[in-house]
Formats: structure tokens, C-alpha cells, sequence
């Protein structure tokens, strides 16, 4: 009985890449605890509700086949970009950003459906053309991405606006985008630097600057970046020891339960806590890439290939960011920052990976 | 591996797809060595560095203020302590805005004008981010109901503070000073003393008087504690601690009942009293009236109090035992009789007559003596006893100003007697190249008659006065006075007496001055200028009146015919020592605007010396100056 039950939750579960999954949140988890102070388990259990509402997203997920998924991911899109639209009408503004849809009952931030649909449009959209892939495919793919990434980039939501646009990116250059165009974009794209440097806000461009000299501003803008080093810095190969960093435990370090969690982990568990780390990310990732290398049609292998390698971005961008070798952009740490919204578009990524990882006997078969 | 499961698709675009996903994951890789390769400079490398800077984040040193050290005087009895007290202060960088919130603590506890006005000039004079009390002095139950609506108040916070009081008011406010917030002068002056790190946290500071000058010796030496703080400076827990060493008290030479009886004797009048011990010249008594209060300067004076002590035309803030320079009048005469012995110029057989005036050969105005007519015959004794200024104008003229100056600056005229508490003044001991130095004109002959009667350019303290007279006393010694004779280590109650100051005996032949005493006690007697002084005392008086004449109103004051009148009424002056045959107390009063010495001064002399020789109080029948007979 217990066994058919587990056979029914575990059928469409990839194995390694849950263990590695749980591992993660497991260290997350002891994360959270202990930014939140110790002793007080109120954040420890809010992520524990979001995980559980996570993980059965993970599960609903894997469980439908990935003809379905690409079935939605046209209404997705469409949907999401709909949102878009109508954050930028009537979106609420907080800290000078509009990004929030106040439904009545609740308010969403749309830009997290498009981390999921960008990917899954633009693979669908390769799949459906699939017979001979032409530039002008790639063009409307290219267009397809610019919409949601330029309606975020608006609000503004810089960080965002790149995360989805390396997924969609992703998508594109794992569909097999030329090695010249992609380089002759890139060129075009570093000479096009001043001027994005003209478009940002002002307090984008102190975000740069305070990367190049986080002195320059160490009570403002840099504060962030010095008291995380320091605080990453000073935990040593070993660490302070659980609960017992100074920086995180005496506040020094900002946000330090969602964006900058890694600081405070670095700080308690020191070099061998963050090289485990990023070993767990390297076996996701590398179980990510494995599923789509061997994913059997064109839609599950691009899907599958973004969204593991969105994956790695978020990773990459956020230590960076904590480690102060990018700016400062907000992007939590994947499956250790305190938060719901992005778990959950984390671990539905996640299941669609499982369920392509799950169904492809059945497809090719 | 697994090649067979992508038959179906087209294998050139699976064969690009899965380099591509190479490329991807080896850049991936790449990516992930470079982070690896930042943490291992943080966290190997450069974790000394940062180390230190997480320390340095959480660690600080809180410093412990030291108790301050109490005053005594003589008899032990308390002129300054410290009680411990409820302050509630205001961050003003932290409040939004100041004045609401204040408004707001008013329906809270009480806050007075006074209290917002105080704060008011505390928040001109500091930085925004210092914590300056709104309110001093809470009760316990202001404490609870604040702390009940603590969190209506962010930047307001409870401060347990040691606070100064000087129970004794304005008794001997002059003499004890005051402490006050440390401004920016003090702090340039700390600096400069390298006394910076003893000051931590410590937001008071001796100003004046005692208070001032024996800072060093009341401050104690500042403990530390280390804490751990977090992000917002609030204190976690301690580390360690170092105690802070108590400041020594004072025991200070004024006899602190004493000094009452001397100020009561004043009655309204404005002027000042110093009493020296002669023997060791330890002040017993220095009086300046008007005094003031110093508890108001402690927490800050608030403006309505400030001018009205600064503005006022009886100027109470300025110490007139020190500070005052007045002409000292007939009260040198015994001085000036002294040298004439010394120099030769008179024998005590040497006699006049006195018509009442004296002629300055060559000069046909004449100078008149203080008594129409004159005295009669005066030798050197009565000249005292009489106080004839006729007689003193011969003998100045005789004399030059230049051996006066020479014979009286030994005794303390002209220059500052060292008194240990700031703000003493020089007086003015005048000679001929004084004047050519300072005012560039020669000195003519009539400027030393003047100078005869001490008056002229002669200026003198009404401390140098007593100093002068305590040399008479003690046989001719000069005294360095001082208020302070020792401390106490306030853990041990260990005393540690100051030296007294030794001094080499004048060169006076103890003849002469055993001449001019006797002169002296007959001013006491009937007969002499100060006949009530000496009037049913069971001890001898020795005394000398004076009386010195006030020079016009100052530019810029106000004409008010009654002050005006009443303020050009000359200065009453009277130095006396007793018992006469073993010297306890040697004074010099001063008496503003009083008349005549020996109808105005002597009379406090007299209370003086009845308390410190009798300990009888006195009770006084009449007022001051209201009593005819001879005078000066």
C-alpha cells in the first residue's frame, strides 16, 4: 500500500536531481534559520509553506507530459504578456518600480510567469518550425523575447529583464543561432554600451559605479557589498560556525535572509560550506543539461537546456553579486533565498525538467 | 551514450545541439571556477583582512565614565556631590521633528519653558547627533509613565546620569564655580592637552572656580568596556571592562559657615570679602556679591536665566575678590608707614601739622586731606589711627613712586598672587616706567601724591589687599593663598595634604612692623577710624579703613538718576586681622558704593571675627553705613 503510494508520487520523479534538490533547500533552510536569528522559526516555517507549495507544483508538473506543457506554454505567454501590459497601466508603485498586479485579494508580480513561458514559447516556437530552421525564425524568436523583456525593463526590473532574457537566449542559441550572428550581436552589443548607460536610472548606474569602488559610497549604496565580503570574508575555510556569524547574526549584513543569504552562509559554514554549495548546483546542473541532451524532441531539449542553464544565471548572478564581483542586482539565490515566488518558478522549472527527464521513454517508444 | 534514442530526429542538429550544451555547461563551469576562485580569496586569502573587519564591526569600546570627585570644606561639611538621577534625552538626528515630539512628551510628563528653552540652546550648541536631555530630574513616576509611551518617542531614550549639585546655592558660588557641558573651546582644550581618550563619554567639564582649576584632580581616570554591538550601535553584550577610577575629592580650606556669616554681613550690598588664614594663607572665606547659583549652570542655563546674570548692572557672574580692581585707598596707609621706617624717610617722632591740606612745590592747586581742617599735630602712629592723608602726602613725595613701587610689590601689589583658581587679575602697582611703557607720558610729582593715599593709577584686588595684610600678621611673611589643601582618593579615603608654599620672610625689621601694628589695633580703638570694630570685643583688632573714590559711569550704560546717584557713592574699604597679639583671621573687604570703610566694612569685619575667633552668630540691630563718626 505504502510502497503504491510512493511508486505513485516518485513515477515521475528524476531521482538524482530530486536528492540534489532537497540537499540544496536543505541547506537554504538552515540558511534561513539562521538569518532570521535563531530561535525564531516563523521565517524557518513561511519557507516550509512555501516549499510545500513548491514541491506540489514540482509534482503537478512533472506529472503531465511534455506535449501538454508545450501545449501551454502559447496561453502562458500570452497571458503573461497581458499581465505585462497591464502592470504597466495600472501596476502599483513601490520603491519607484511599478512591478506588482493588485488582483484585490492578492498581488503578483507578472514577470515571474514569463521566467517559466519565455523559455517554454520560444521552444515551442523552434519545435514548430522544426523542419528547417532560417534566420528569419530566429528573428521572430529574438522579437518574441524583446516584448516581455522590454515591457520588464520598464517597470524597471533590470535583474529580471536579464534573467528572462538570457533564458529566451538560451533557447536560441541552444537551437543552433550561428556562431558568427551571435558574435556580431555581442560586438554590436558593447559598442550599444553607452548608451544603455544613458537609459538607466540613476540609481542603476550607482549600482555599477558602487561595483567598481563599493568605498565610494560605503554607508549608501556600498554598504551592501562591503558588509557581505566582509562578512563572506571573515567566515574563514571553516566558518564561524552555525548561528554564531557576527556580521549576520548582529545585522550587518542587508536583506541577508533573501537576497544575500549567501553571505551569511559563507559566513557561518566558510569556504568548505560554499564550495558544497556550488557543488550541488554543478550536479543540478549537470543532471539538467544530461535531461536535455537526451530529451527526444526539439521542444523538451530546448526547454530543458534553458531552463537548467536560467538556472546556473541565477546561481552565477546572485554569488557574484554577494561576493561583489557584479552589481548589485536582486536576484536570490536559487533554492536558498527566503521567499516564495521565485521557489515556486524555480521547482516548476524543475518539474518540467522532470517530467521531460520522465516521459521520453514513453514518447519515443 | 544513449546515441541509438536520437534516431528519429535529424543527427546533424542533435550533434549541434548537444556542442552547443557543451559549450553552455563548460562556460557554466568556467563561471563556476571563477566564483570559487573569489571565494577563495575571501575566505583563504584575504581572510586575516576581513577578520579584522568584522571584529571592528561588532566590537566597541563603550568608556565608562568616572565618578567625579566631591568638594568639602574645611570642616567636612559637602559643597559639591554627585546624586544619581533620570534624564530623558532627545537624539535629535533621530527624531523626525523636534519640536512635535516635544510638544507630544508634554501630554506624556510635564516640560516646562524653561526645559524647552534650555534644550533649545543645548541643540544650537551641539551636533545633531548627540543626545541632549529634554527633561532632568525625573521622578520615578515620570520614568514609568515615559517608558509606558516609549514607543511613541523613537530617539527619545532614559539615561541613568550621575548629576553635580552644590547644595550650598550661592554660598561660595565664586569660590566652588560650577561644571557645565563641555562646548567646543573645552574640547579644542582637551584635545591639546592629549586628554581626549580620558574624556569619552564624559559630557561635563569643570568651568570655573575650583570646579575648573582642580578639573584634573576631580575627573578621575575613565574605564572602558568592550561590547558587542550591532548594526544599529545597540549594545549586545559585554566583553570585558576596565573600571574607571573615581576622581580624588577636594578638601577645600573655606570654612563653609564661615563664609555664610561673612555673605549675610554684606546685606545687599554689592563688594567682596577675602578672609585668609595668615599663617598658611588658606582662604577661610571669599566672598562676591552678588553671588549666583551654579546648579543652574549644571544641565545647561536656559536663556531668560543667562541674561538675566549676564546683563544685570550688579554683573554676579564677575568675581570681584579676584577680578575686581579698585583703588585701594586709605588701606595702604599702614603699607606706606611700613616704608617709610624701611627707607628711612620718617622716624616715628617725625610730626606735622596738618592744615588740612597739602602744597606740591610749584603747583598752586592744593591737596586736601579727607577732614576739612585738618588733624592737628600727626606723628607715624596717629597718621594710621586718624587716617591723615596730609601727613601720606609728604611722605609719598618723599618716598618717589618708584620705591613705593619697590617696597610694595614683595607684599603682592601689581601682580598676580597665584591663588589657585583662574581668573585672578594683576591690579595695577604703578612707577615711572610703567607709565612710560604703557601710556607713553612721563611721570609727573603729582602723580605720586595720589599714588600716597592709594589712589592714582594704584589699583589693587581685594585678595592682594588680604594677602597684604595676612603679611603684617604673620610677622612678615608673604602667603601664597589657596583654597584647596589637600586631596582625599575617594576608594581608600586616603588624604593627601597639599605643601604649603614656603616663602622667604620680607625684609622688614620686625621693629617697624611691630610699629605699625600697634597703630593699627589703636584704629579700633576709640579715637581711631574704626572705633566699632573694636568696640566690646573680647580680642584685639588690628584694621585699617579705607575709602576709595568711583570714577564716572562707563560709556554705554544707562542713565537712571537713583543708580546713578547711588553708584557714584564711593567704595568702602576695610583690611583688619585678629586677635591682634595671634593672628587667626587676616581680611580685606570691600564694600561698593558703601561710604565711608569704617561705618560700611567694618562692621562685616566684625561678624567675621566674632564667628571665627568666638563662633558667635550675630544679630544685627542695624543696617550697614547707618552709624555716624569718624570715618575712613
Amino acid at each position: 500500500m505504502i510502497s503504491r503510494l510512493f511508486e505513485v508520487i516518485s513515477r515521475r520523479i528524476d531521482g538524482p536531481l530530486m536528492v540534489a534538490l532537497v540537499l540544496t533547500i536543505s541547506l537554504g533552510l538552515t540558511a534561513v534559520y539562521s538569518a532570521s536569528g535563531g530561535g525564531a522559526f516563523d521565517r524557518v516555517l513561511g519557507q516550509g509553506r512555501n516549499l510545500a507549495v513548491a514541491l506540489t507544483a514540482l509534482w503537478i508538473v512533472a506529472n503531465i507530459p511534455p506535449q501538454a506543457l508545450m501545449r501551454l506554454a502559447v496561453p502562458a505567454y500570452v497571458g503573461g504578456l497581458a499581465l505585462l501590459v497591464s502592470v504597466a497601466l495600472f501596476g502599483e508603485m513601490r520603491n519607484g518600480a511599478r512591478r506588482w498586479l493588485n488582483l484585490g485579494f492578492t498581488t503578483i508580480q507578472p514577470s515571474e510567469v514569463m521566467k517559466i513561458a519565455v523559455p517554454l514559447l520560444l521552444a515551442w516556437y523552434f519545435q514548430r518550425h522544426e523542419e528547417g530552421l532560417r534566420l528569419r525564425d530566429y528573428a521572430v524568436a529574438a522579437i518574441l523575447l524583446a516584448l516581455p523583456v522590454g515591457l520588464i525593463a520598464r517597470q524597471p526590473d533590470l535583474g529580471t529583464a536579464l534573467l528572462i532574457f538570457a533564458s529566451g537566449f538560451f533557447v536560441i542559441f541552444l537551437a543552433g543561432l550561428s556562431w558568427k550572428i551571435i558574435v556580431s550581436l555581442g560586438v554590436t552589443g558593447v559598442a550599444l554600451l553607452p548608451f544603455l548607460w544613458g537609459m538607466m536610472h540613476d540609481y542603476q548606474r550607482r549600482r555599477v559605479l558602487t561595483l567598481i569602488d563599493p568605498l565610494q559610497d560605503p554607508l549608501g549604496a556600498g554598504y551592501h557589498i562591503i558588509q557581505s565580503t566582509i562578512a563572506i570574508g571573515s567566515g574563514g575555510v571553516l566558518g564561524k560556525g552555525w548561528l554564531n556569524g557576527t556580521q549576520a547574526q548582529l545585522d550587518f549584513v542587508p536583506e541577508r535572509s533573501t537576497d544575500f543569504i549567501l553571505a551569511v552562509y559563507g559566513e557561518e559554514f566558510g569556504l568548505a560550506g560554499t564550495l558544497l554549495l556550488i557543488a550541488l548546483y554543478i550536479l543540478i546542473i549537470g543532471r539538467g543539461l544530461m535531461i536535455a541532451a537526451n530529451a527526444s524532441t526539439l521542444f523538451a531539449r530546448l526547454s530543458a537546456g534553458a531552463i537548467s542553464l536560467t538556472f546556473f544565471t541565477y546561481a552565477f548572478v546572485n554569488m557574484g553579486m554577494v561576493s561583489g564581483i557584479l552589481p548589485v542586482v536582486g536576484v536570490p539565490l536559487p533554492l536558498m533565498s527566503y521567499g516564495g515566488t521565485a521557489l515556486l518558478s524555480m521547482l516548476v522549472g524543475f518539474g518540467i525538467l522532470m517530467s521531460i527527464s520522465t516521459h521520453k521513454q514513453l514518447v519515443s517508444s | 551514450m544513449m546515441v541509438g534514442q536520437a534516431l528519429r530526429d535529424p543527427r546533424r542538429e542533435l550533434t549541434v545541439f548537444r556542442n552547443r550544451l557543451t559549450v553552455a555547461g563548460i562556460a557554466a563551469l568556467v563561471a563556476f571556477g571563477l566564483i570559487v576562485s573569489r571565494f577563495v580569496w575571501l575566505q583563504v586569502v584575504q581572510r586575516e583582512h576581513y577578520h579584522t573587519l568584522a571584529e571592528a564591526n561588532r566590537i566597541s569600546v563603550v568608556p565608562v565614565v568616572p565618578n567625579r570627585g566631591i568638594i568639602l570644606d574645611r570642616k567636612g561639611q559637602v559643597l559639591a556631590a554627585n546624586y544619581s538621577a533620570y534624564t530623558l534625552e532627545i537624539t535629535p538626528s533621530k527624531v523626525g521633528h523636534v519640536e512635535r515630539a516635544i510638544d507630544e512628551l508634554a501630554t506624556v510628563i510635564e516640560v516646562s519653558p524653561r526645559d524647552r528653552r534650555r534644550f533649545k540652546r543645548l541643540q544650537e550648541e551641539s551636533r545633531n547627533f548627540e543626545s541632549l536631555p529634554i527633561r532632568t530630574r525625573l521622578t520615578e513616576e515620570e520614568v514609568a509613565r515615559f517608558a509606558v509611551n516609549r514607543w511613541r518617542f523613537p530617539g527619545f531614550e532614559i539615561k541613568a546620569r550621575l548629576f553635580r549639585s552644590y547644595p550650598q546655592g550661592e554660598v561660595a558660588s565664586h569660590a566652588i564655580g560650577y561644571i557645565g557641558r563641555i562646548n567646543e573651546a573645552d574640547v579644542r582644550r582637551i584635545e591639546s592637552a592629549g586628554l581626549a581618550t580620558n574624556y569619552k563619554g564624559t559630557d561635563h567639564i569643570g568651568k570655573l572656580g575650583i570646579e575648573g582649576a582642580y578639573e584634573k584632580e576631580l575627573h578621575g581616570t575613565t574605564g572602558s568596556e568592550q561590547v558587542e554591538i550591532d548594526a544599529g550601535g545597540r549594545a549586545i553584550r559585554a566583553l570585558s571592562r576596565s573600571e574607571p577610577q573615581s576622581g580624588n575629592n577636594l578638601l577645600v580650606t573655606l570654612d563653609i559657615e564661615l563664609q555664610k556669616v561673612a555673605e549675610e554681613a554684606f546685606q545687599d550690598y554689592r563688594g567682596a570679602l577675602v578672609a585668609l588664614d595668615p599663617a598658611t594663607g588658606d582662604v577661610l572665606a571669599l566672598v562676591s556679591k552678588p553671588g549666583y547659583d551654579p546648579n543652574l549652570f549644571v544641565d545647561g542655563i536656559d536663556p531668560v536665566n543667562w541674561d538675566a546674570l549676564n546683563n544685570s548692572p550688579d554683573k554676579p557672574l564677575n568675581n570681584r575678590a579676584l577680578r575686581g580692581q579698585y583703588p585701594p585707598g586709605s588701606t595702604i596707609k599702614p603699607f606706606m608707614a611700613l616704608a617709610a621706617l624701611h627707607y628711612g624717610k620718617r622716624t616715628p617722632e617725625y610730626t606735622i601739622s596738618d592744615p588740612g591740606h597739602w602744597m606740591l612745590p610749584g603747583v598752586s592747586r592744593p591737596f586736601r586731606d579727607w577732614k576739612p581742617g585738618g588733624h592737628g599735630m600727626v606723628n607715624l602712629h596717629r597718621s594710621v589711627v586718624v587716617s591723615c592723608d596730609t601727613y601720606y602726602y609728604g611722605l609719598a613725595n618723599d618716598l618717589g613712586v618708584d620705591a613705593i613701587h619697590r617696597f610694595m610689590t614683595p607684599l603682592g601689589f601689581g601682580h598676580k598672587t597665584g591663588i589657585d583658581i583662574e581668573g585672578e587679575l594683576p591690579g595695577l602697582q604703578p612707577s615711572t616706567d610703567w607709565k612710560w611703557q604703557r601710556l607713553k607720558q612721563k611721570w609727573y610729582a603729582g602723580d605720586t601724591i595720589s599714588v600716597g593715599i592709594g589712589q592714582g593709577y594704584w589699583l589693587a584686588t581685594p585678595l592682594q589687599l588680604a594677602t597684604a595684610v595676612a603679611t603684617l600678621a604673620n610677622g612678615g611673611t608673604a602667603v601664597h593663598p589657596r583654597l584647596v589643601r589637600g586631596v582625599q582618593d575617594a576608594r581608600t579615603q586616603e588624604i593627601r595634604e597639599f605643601p604649603v608654599r614656603a616663602r622667604e620672610p620680607l625684609a622688614i625689621k620686625p621693629e617697624h612692623l611691630e610699629f605699625v601694628r600697634a597703630a593699627m589695633v589703636d584704629v579700633t580703638k576709640p579715637g581711631g577710624t574704626a572705633l566699632r570694630v573694636g568696640q566690646g570685643a573680647p580680642y584685639l583688632v588690628a584694621g585699617k579703613t579705607g575709602t576709595a573714590q568711583v570714577v564716572g559711569m562707563k560709556a554705554g550704560e544707562k542713565y537712571d538718576e537713583k543708580k546713578v546717584k547711588e553708584r557714584h557713592r564711593d567704595h568702602a574699604l576695610f583690611i583688619a586681622y585678629a586677635p591682634a597679639d595671634a593672628p587667626k583671621v587676616a581680611l580685606a573687604i570691600l564694600v561698593e558704593n558703601g561710604g565711608h570703610g569704617g561705618a560700611t566694612a567694618g562692621p562685616i569685619a566684625r561678624e567675621v571675627f566674632d564667628f571665627a575667633i568666638l563662633g558667635k552668630r550675630p544679630e544685627r540691630k542695624q543696617k550697614l553705613g547707618e552709624e555716624d563718626g569718624p570715618s575712613d
